[in-house]
């Protein structure tokens, strides 16, 4: 409960399942059925993103614990209690998933037609599985949370699919339960060495360090599959792919973060000394992830394919932030992640407008919609120069930090993963190039239309949202500065500790 | 040998304490006079009265108070109690959902609930064994019953195939542990469980030959579970008994079957943890990977079903194998989560009719989430469920089971648990993928009320498991408490 004693975390979490309910109960002929479903999911998550702002106003940002805070016993005995709660971490992230459900929903409007009562119901699942996994003050919820997650997006991209659409989902699934259950093994360790699973415990505890290596491992083994990080990456782009156009933004927009949000949330917090020594392992693996997808993206004639290795790259670049364990770093990830999870929503959108018309996502296929769709190609390019980390949008801000943050570690590493923004200018520009510009000769390409009023309601807030970020981004960066800080202070606390010990057991 | 440890309370008679079981063989045997006396079709009557018995039971087994009767034979106590009830639980489902399945494939007779009743007896018994010749009678009564439900539709080859292979393998089963029972015996002079514990604490009196009983007891009863490499007839007797016998083997004898491998394993046999750990994480570790591996290429869902009950009865042993009260409690919380969810599968199963006939192929199941959405969901949620898929039933049956092993240090075997649960999880989503993502095949027809009850609250106890699971665990816990009390 919070100061007022109102539950208002459990209320964003649980409500939109209540609007599930809701529209499970929906009798009648197939169109009123559809037409019922889509309005009970967009009022639903349009009432969670209201809250969820209220969320955003009485947060104290100067604070750096947990707040609203709720505890309910669930498993007395067990030390496993129903607990929510936010900190600056993970508020952000809370009202990302929430801003981003209306604009899948009503970007779905049209493009799902078949059977629109289940998916409506399946987002609205979702939303309650990423809304709670980021509110969750307990390991268990939190497993439970993350894991629940693979349900309803696996049905999103097997039923609402591309042509390999079972081929995506069933690998999507097998790929993140297969990191996760061993998550669950680095789980129940933990649980029984502190004896609870509140997660502010578990932030207090201190591990052996022979231990933490273990459980590093088996987090790693989770959260860099959901990350995704190379070289256990390749389910995302066929996800990515195959699913409808609201899957893909949830994915890259929320699904990606789960996996970051885990290391900061409990590897980097919790285990600090194997986090440290596994750092350069990180780093190499980011570094790859960087450059490597980066170039793997410049060669992709599909054009979700290319967003979504871009996806992995800048992910790379989070994960190269977050295992800089300073200031800069950290919150350079967290406002990357943030960003893109706008920018790469944006995008998939982005194609899933030229889709919806034309239904195909080559490149080839297109060419000179600036002739007709002057307005589609206004908001390609602020999003393909968010992408890129243009100074003004919100993708500069974070690779910015993180750059800053990693050259604190070490110069190499700040030049390799900087690499990323060169590269990342080559893809998206001739991505770009090639739709928007050139001669306008494909003739069904004539007659395209440009964006409806339903499409420039789904854009508008995530541009205002982009310039926003990149113009005033300590709007954003003064939620988590506070959170950040203390856990920067922990982390050099505990290795100052470590050099204690070592330096006594030497004398 | 060391003459038997003769304990007070071996002398007292305490007859009440089986009145349960008394009442529900008397009962049992009036149901019968019943349908035989009766001219016209008795079998709607008979098996509503058998759930009333199976009621009025369970009643019972709530009233008793813990204790040991009969000479040191018979025992109540928390963990007889808990698995008769989950027991009589199972059995009361599938009976309902036998009445209908039944009658369209004309094998609706009187004795089929009356033949369920007497097996439940000797589960019943079984829960209750405190002695070795007890817990062999048990198995008997309930075996005889169950050879006969197998080969229930007479004039189907299959279905008398099926009979007669469980009936000549449990009976090498039955002869393997009547040896196991009588070298015990023979090399310790008691049958009796807690003289046999008092007995043990001294490791000295461990012999070779004893020890040797103890395997064969193991191996008949781990037959009984069908545990690899024990396992061999359960896909075929899955696959040919008739779909209602098949949801009542795969719920009710495998607890009555657990349950008694837990108590004589955890209390005659508990100070020789060390002799038997090692076996029971062999079986355990070659039930969950064979349940993985062979269920990918099957195409018949009743025989995907068998294998994954050899792997759901891997992933319980490792609680066993722990021989902790938080291994047994992790087992009787598996076992739990494990009936009402297979109980709500072959719901699901016995629903897919097609022109009169059931089907049982998985690509028969395809397009069902356009077809039928209701049963298509609750299958999906079942699915989940089996895989482990939070935040429904059988993630937590897996974490109880996994706390367990983590806190036993049977580290090994916890990997390869959740290894073979990914693997697992690959043909149950395939399943739901049929379901939900193929082109939709023809209608199947309308399912009758009494599979949509169970079904239907069989899925709802599976969804909403998450929201209050400590009222289960604390039964669970006590129960577990009590074989080490």
């Amino acid at each position: 409960m919070n100061a007022a004693g109102f539950p208002i975390l459990s209320l964003i979490t649980w409500l939109p399942l209540v609007g599930g309910l809701v529209i499970m109960c929906v009798r009648g002929d197939e169109a009123t059925v559809a037409s019922n479903a889509r309005w009970t999911a967009l009022w639903t998550s349009l009432i969670v993103l209201a809250l969820s702002l209220v969320l955003w106003v009485q947060f104290d940002p100067q604070e750096p614990g947990f707040q609203f805070v709720e505890n309910v016993p669930w498993l007395p005995e067990f030390h496993v209690g129903y607990r929510m709660g936010v900190d600056g971490i993970s508020v952000l992230f809370v009202l990302l998933s929430t801003v981003l459900t209306p604009i899948c929903i009503l970007s779905a409007w049209e493009a799902i037609q078949t059977r629109v009562r289940e998916f409506m119901l399946a987002f609205l699942i979702l939303e309650t599985m990423m809304v709670g996994m980021f509110c969750a003050l307990d390991f268990v919820v939190f497993y439970m949370f993350f894991e629940g997650v693979l349900i309803p997006m696996y049905l999103i991209i097997g039923v609402w699919g591309g042509p390999r659409r079972v081929y995506a989902a069933v690998k999507f699934f097998l790929y993140t339960l297969t990191g996760s259950v061993l998550m669950l093994l680095a789980l129940i360790a933990m649980w029984l060495y502190a004896g609870t699973t509140d997660i502010e415990t578990l932030l207090h505890t201190t591990f052996p360090v022979g231990m933490q290596t273990w459980l590093f491992l088996a987090l790693f083994a989770s959260f860099a599959v959901k990350v995704p990080m190379w070289p256990v990456h390749t389910w995302l782009p066929d996800a990515h792919v195959e699913a409808p156009t609201a899957g893909s933004v949830i994915l890259a927009g929320v699904l990606l973060k789960m996996g970051a949000y885990g290391f900061i949330r409990f590897s980097i917090p919790m285990l600090p000394q194997a986090a440290q020594s596994f750092a350069p392992f990180i780093f190499t693996l980011s570094v790859v992830a960087v450059i490597y997808t980066s170039l793997v993206a410049l060669a992709q004639t599909d054009m979700k394919k290319l967003i979504a290795y871009s996806s992995v790259a800048h992910m790379g670049v989070v994960t190269i932030g977050l295992f800089t364990f300073n200031v800069q770093g950290i919150n350079g990830a967290l406002f990357q992640m943030l960003s893109h999870g706008i920018v790469s929503g944006a995008l998939f959108l982005g194609v899933g407008v030229v889709y919806d018309r034309i239904h195909s996502r080559d490149i080839d296929r297109y060419g000179g919609l600036a002739d007709r769709m002057p307005g589609y190609a206004f908001v390609f390019m602020l999003f393909t120069m968010a992408s890129v980390g243009l100074p003004g949008t919100a993708g500069f801000v974070g690779e910015f930090l993180v750059i800053l943050g990693a050259l604190q570690v070490n110069f190499w590493l700040a030049l390799l993963g900087g690499m990323g923004m060169i590269l990342g200018a080559a893809y998206m520009l001739y991505l770009y190039r090639r739709v928007i510009f050139g001669r306008l000769t494909k003739q069904d390409l004539m007659g395209i239309l440009d964006l409806s009023p339903r499409e420039w309601a789904v854009f508008v807030p995530l541009i205002v949202l982009t310039m926003w970020m990149g113009i005033y981004p300590s709007s954003f960066t003064s939620f988590f500065d506070a959170s950040v800080g203390a856990m920067v202070q922990h982390h050099a606390q505990a290795m100052a500790d470590t050099v204690k010990l070592a330096a006594g057991t030497t004398h | 040998m060391t003459p038997a440890l003769a304990t007070p309370m071996m002398s007292a008679m305490n007859w009440t304490l089986a009145i349960p079981e008394i009442v529900l063989a008397v009962m049992g045997l009036g149901i019968l006079i019943f349908g035989v006396l009766r001219k016209q079709d008795a079998a709607l009557l008979c098996t509503m009265f058998t759930i009333g018995a199976f009621l009025i039971t369970g009643l019972l087994v709530l009233t008793r108070g813990a204790g040991i009767g009969y000479h040191g034979q018979f025992q109540t106590d928390a963990f007889a109690a808990f698995n008769k009830l989950l027991i009589l639980s199972g059995a009361g489902l599938v009976t309902i959902l036998a009445l209908d399945y039944n009658r369209k494939q004309g094998i609706s007779r009187f004795e089929f609930p009356v033949l369920m009743l007497f097996s439940v007896v000797g589960m019943m018994i079984m829960a209750s064994a405190s002695n070795l010749m007890t817990l062999y009678l048990g198995l008997e009564l309930q075996s005889l019953a169950l050879y006969v439900l197998a080969a229930f539709a007479r004039d189907e080859l299959r279905s008398s195939e099926a009979g007669l292979k469980y009936f000549v393998l449990s009976g090498l089963a039955s002869g393997l542990l009547l040896y196991g029972v009588s070298l015990v015996y023979g090399f310790s002079g008691t049958m009796d469980f807690h003289a046999l514990r008092a007995l043990l604490a001294d490791p000295s009196h461990a012999s070779a030959g004893l020890v040797v009983g103890i395997v064969f007891v193991l191996v008949g009863l781990a037959f009984k579970v069908s545990a690899v490499p024990f396992h061999m007839w359960t896909p075929d007797v899955y696959e040919g008994a008739p779909s209602s016998v098949t949801a009542f083997f795969a719920t009710a004898p495998k607890v009555a079957a657990m349950s008694v491998l837990l108590r004589v394993m955890a209390v005659p046999f508990g100070s020789l943890l060390g002799a038997w750990q090692l076996l029971i994480v062999l079986v355990s570790l070659a039930s969950m990977i064979l349940g993985a591996l062979a269920a990918i290429g099957q195409t018949n869902i009743k025989r995907l079903m068998a294998y994954s009950s050899i792997g759901h009865m891997g992933y319980a042993l490792i609680g066993l194998a722990v021989g902790t009260a938080d291994g047994i409690r992790g087992v009787l919380v598996y076992m739990l989560i494990y009936v009402f969810m297979t109980v709500g599968t072959f719901a699901c199963i016995i629903a897919m009719r097609r022109n009169g006939q059931a089907v049982e192929k998985i690509d028969d199941l395809a397009g069902l989430g356009r077809n039928d959405p209701l049963l298509a969901l609750l299958l999906a949620v079942f699915m989940f469920s089996l895989a482990g898929i939070p935040p429904l039933a059988g993630f937590f049956a897996k974490l109880y089971i996994f706390l367990a092993a983590v806190q036993g240090g049977l580290w090994f075997l916890a990997i390869v648990g959740v290894l073979t649960s990914v693997i697992g999880a690959f043909y149950y989503i395939r399943v739901i993928k049929v379901m939900y993502f193929d082109a939709p095949a023809a209608l199947f027809d309308t399912k009758p009320p009494s599979l949509a009850f169970v079904a239907g609250a069989s899925g709802l106890f599976t969804v909403l498991f998450f929201v209050f699971p400590a009222p289960f665990v604390a039964a669970a816990q006590a129960a577990a408490q009590a074989l080490f009390g």
